[in-house]
């Protein structure tokens, strides 16, 4: 049990690192258009040429005939480990140009193709995964905050506090949001930088998804409030925040650390869902969810497959977390038994 | 036991099918005065299917706004002069011959006599003016009724005879006879009644029953089933006929599904189900090319369309609202030289090819090449050049700073927003591009994707926009129609509208030029206006000219006289004529039948 956990946090603990440290894998800016090369298909990588087999693998430049892709085999481009290109920084703080991998112009490393201005999707992807990682991060702790809080107060005081807050929770779940969302956009100022833009996304999904998690807080807290330590303390004079801090915050850990893992997913999601309707990041800046939105054109879903890069990405990213909260949820289980 | 449900559920279909028969052609009668089409001689018979995006709002001619709307009511009603689509010119309708007075003020027109409505009633000089009056009843608030008042003063009717009408106009008035078109000729004996009780607006929607919607089109209403699709069926009193005089038209039945977007269109008639398709993009369109060896569909690329896609900067006079960020732009977007520069720095040729797929063609004016007759061929097509743009922003005060910043002259970053549709895929890859080529010099530009009707409202109310990317132009190629973007009153005057007084001499210069060639009578003279309207329009920008998409149309093989158009509707114009070389089964799949 306890290495399946470690298998699954090392494995996202990667997976995070790659996506902090886009700009070295990555190796072109997400925004650099190729505009002679649209909807460019992956390159192969080759080891094999007419003189036999190299070590190190190579590409050949892609070129357009009438309307369709041929490699132009006439020369090879070597794939060169930790070459210099395009600025980038990582974490704000780290400033380089060294990029993991990169091939000699005129040729062009596509991993997963290009989209329809010549961006390598690669690269987007990796970038992308950024924003939308980190919004369902840090959505993820924004609800949680706010639902703990709440929770808390809820179940510890219950009666009108109680009632109205839970109330109010109910209301939340039950808005249609996605169409209340599309209506707000309208009105929104037009000057929203991208990075305002983020930050509303996070404050938007965090703030929409305090609800379930204040619910659950609220019954662990219940049920910890009526317990006999509980009502020993209290008969010793402890104050609430005594009680708060020391007997029934930590009862709430478990449940919050299963939460946050299955939020994270959703959260996700919920950031390619609304960039999918244009209410996200806007270009050039990527995300997975406006990367997918260009699929909401049936020529470009019937016609470029690899454009599906970023709903595989989601689908990795949503299981290996799911089966996180999976383990998470049963080692408390056996823990308290 | 299965199958003898299925055969007695076909034999059951067989029958229901025979009994809803469309009616035949009523036999030629010599006192009619029939239109002799040109073209092939198709055979009677068949239905054919429309996939449309939406359903249409009305039924009603006078009232209806809509494309779609129009496209199924183009079908049941016709004019007295019509556009031939195909040749762009003017042609008798069901008036069969007119007559120009020489100062161009009085049009006398002679109806074709012997002409039946779909319900047999005939049709002479009362339905005429009666159909004028609704049009031009403020009360009614037909659309159309702009095209009928010149210079603030409408346009007369008087009945001569049973079979003649005389139009008188306020002034002469160029290429008059192009404003009958698509206006509808309305039975009097129908729509008086409701007329005079003031219910005109109501009557005409899709719950009418069919006998009462009456035209004098090729088609007439058989069913309409809300959500779901609406059934035209021959009119057989129809007044054209081929020339082997058969009577017009050749289809039993014209059938127009609501699929619901471009893509269903796309796939609908992929998959057999739908027999036209028109409006593609170039993107459904290279698909469709892909598979043409398996469907074996006629698939045409007629060229440059009249849609004019551009960028336009908010110049409206934002004094009176609380907009202080944006009017100090305007300042950035006043500067011919600044908009000079942007559009010297935008790279058309990939707009072109990586929007259109090559399918289109890169505009510097406000007419392409697709319209042959008035496009100023002297309008010059600079090529991208960066240092152009650089030189133009230097010159007019702009420098850089360390991270290659554009700066205006007072040390302010230069940002913009750019909105556009975000329904429109390729005006928001547009905008995508135009982000990238003006960042090259050193502009931030946000695009800001907009519900369709947000933008408008953006664009025509609040004026709470700074930069917007749209197209317009489609309908006529004469230059009449344009009259309301450029003169400086013009309702879709777009970069300043609400003008009370031209904001410069190139606008009030644009003014005269367009009021002188709508009374010019002459051809070569009205060209020499409009070329220097056109240069005028180029040089001064108030539109940075992007691009104009092919129009692109497909149709099964088996669909005969198919001869899509450039102009509005594209493939349906000749409807009457359309035919299945053999039966289709298009009906079947679509699982209708």
């Amino acid at each position: 049990m306890r290495t399946k956990t470690l298998i699954l946090l090392s494995t996202l603990a990667a997976l995070h690192l790659i996506v902090i440290f886009a700009g070295f894998i990555a190796p072109y800016d997400p925004g650099l258009q190729n505009r002679e090369l649209p909807y460019a298909p992956p390159n192969r990588l080759h080891f094999v040429d007419a003189s036999g087999f190299h070590l190190r693998p190579f590409v050949y430049a892609s070129m357009l005939v009438f309307d369709a892709y041929q490699e132009d085999r006439t020369h090879e481009y070597p794939v060169h480990l930790f070459v210099r290109g395009d600025n980038y920084t990582a974490l704000g703080i780290f400033r380089s140009n060294v990029h993991l991998f990169r091939v000699d112009e005129p040729a062009h490393i596509f991993l997963f193709g290009a989209d329809g201005f010549g961006r390598d999707e690669f690269s987007r992807l990796l970038y992308g995964g950024q924003i939308s990682l980190a919004a369902g991060v840090l959505a993820t702790l924004l609800s949680l905050t706010a639902g703990t809080i709440i929770g808390t107060v809820s179940g510890y005081y219950g009666k009108w506090v109680d009632e109205s807050l839970m109330g109010s929770a109910e209301l939340f779940l039950s808005l249609p949001w996605l169409y209340f969302l599309i209506a707000v956009r309208a009105f929104l100022p037009l000057h929203v930088s991208p990075a305002g833009t983020f930050l509303l996304l996070i404050c938007v999904i965090g703030l929409i998804g305090w609800a379930r998690p204040a619910r659950l807080v609220r019954g662990v807290v219940l049920s910890a409030r009526a317990r006999n330590y509980v009502s020993a303390a209290r008969g010793f004079g402890a104050s609430d925040l005594y009680l708060l801090q020391r007997h029934i915050f930590p009862e709430t850990f478990g449940v919050l650390l299963t939460q946050a893992a299955l939020l994270v997913p959703q959260y996700v999601a919920a950031e390619a869902t609304l960039s999918f309707f244009g209410l996200g990041v806007s270009e050039p800046v990527p995300s997975w969810g406006n990367m997918l939105s260009t699929l909401q054109q049936y020529n470009v879903l019937v016609s470029y497959s690899w454009l599906l890069a970023p709903a595989g990405a989601l689908v990795v990213t949503s299981v290996i977390y799911w089966l996180l909260a999976d383990a998470l949820h049963s080692r408390l289980k056996s823990h308290s038994i | 036991m299965k199958l003898i449900a299925r055969l007695a559920l076909f034999v059951c279909l067989l029958a229901a099918s025979c009994v809803a028969a469309a009616p035949t052609p009523v036999p030629l009668n010599p006192a009619e005065e029939l239109q002799h089409v040109e073209g092939e001689v198709g055979r009677y018979g068949g239905h054919l299917v429309i996939g449309q995006r939406s359903e249409p709002k009305t039924l009603n001619p006078v009232t209806a706004t809509d494309a779609v709307s129009r496209e199924v009511i183009g079908r049941l009603m016709a004019d007295l002069i019509t556009i031939n689509r195909a040749s762009q010119q003017s042609e008798p309708g069901l008036a069969k011959s007119w007559t120009t007075s020489a100062d161009g003020r009085t049009f006398t027109l002679k109806l074709r006599k012997g002409m039946r409505f779909s319900d047999a009633h005939p049709f002479d000089a009362d339905d005429v003016i009666f159909s004028f009056t609704v049009y031009l009843d403020e009360a009614v608030n037909s659309p159309q009724r702009d095209l009928l008042i010149i210079d603030g003063k409408p346009l007369t009717v008087t009945k001569l005879d049973q079979y003649t009408v005389r139009f008188t106009l306020p002034h002469s008035y160029a290429a008059a006879e192009r404003i009958f078109d698509g206006l509808a000729m309305l039975p009097k004996h129908i729509l008086e009644k409701p007329y005079r009780e003031g219910r005109f607006a109501q009557t005409w929607t899709l719950n009418t029953p069919p006998a009462e919607v009456v035209g004098l089109g090729p088609f007439r209403v058989k069913e309409y089933l809300a959500g779901q699709r609406i059934v035209l069926e021959r009119n057989p009193y129809y007044w054209k006929a081929d020339h082997d005089n058969h009577r017009l038209p050749y289809l039993d039945e014209l059938v127009f599904l609501f699929v619901g977007s471009e893509d269903a269109q796309v796939m609908r008639f992929e998959a057999g189900e739908t027999d036209m398709v028109s409006r593609l993009s170039s993107e459904n369109f290279a698909l469709l090319t892909k598979e043409r060896t398996r469907t074996g569909s006629q698939l045409v690329d007629l060229g440059p369309s009249l849609e004019y896609n551009f960028l336009v900067f908010n110049l409206n006079d934002l004094a009176t609202k609380k907009l202080n960020i944006i009017s100090g732009k305007q300042t950035w977007f006043r500067d011919l030289k600044f908009r000079q520069a942007v559009s010297a720095a935008i790279d058309r040729d990939s707009i072109v090819r990586l929007v259109y797929g090559a399918r289109g063609t890169a505009l510097w004016g406000n007419v392409g090449p697709g319209n042959k007759l008035w496009v100023n061929q002297a309008i010059p097509h600079p090529q991208r050049s960066l240092d152009a743009s650089r030189q133009l922003l230097k010159s007019a005060g702009f420098s850089w700073n360390n991270a290659s910043q554009l700066l205006d002259p007072s040390g302010k970053a230069v940002e913009f927003s750019i909105i556009t549709s975000s329904s429109n895929t390729q005006r928001m890859k547009m905008a995508t591009l135009v982000q990238d080529d003006l960042a090259h010099l050193g502009m931030q530009v946000h695009v800001v994707p907009l519900d369709f009707r947000a933008m408008l409202d953006r664009v025509f109310q609040s004026f709470d926009y700074e930069a917007a990317i749209m197209g317009l132009g489609g309908g006529d190629p004469d230059p009449n129609p344009e009259m309301n973007v450029w003169l400086s009153s013009g309702s879709t005057h777009l970069w300043h509208l609400e003008e009370t007084q031209p904001a410069s001499d190139w606008e009030r210069e644009i003014d005269q030029l367009m009021q002188q060639q709508m009374i010019t009578l002459n051809y070569e003279k009205r060209k020499r206006l409009y070329n220097r309207v056109q240069q005028l329009i180029a040089e001064n920008l108030p539109f940075v000219f992007l691009a104009t998409p092919n129009v692109l149309a497909g149709a099964k093989a088996q669909v005969g006289n198919f001869h899509p158009a450039v102009l509005d509707h594209y493939t349906l114009w000749n409807a009457d004529q359309l035919y299945l070389r053999t039966e289709t089964r298009g009906m079947e799949r679509a699982g209708i039948r």
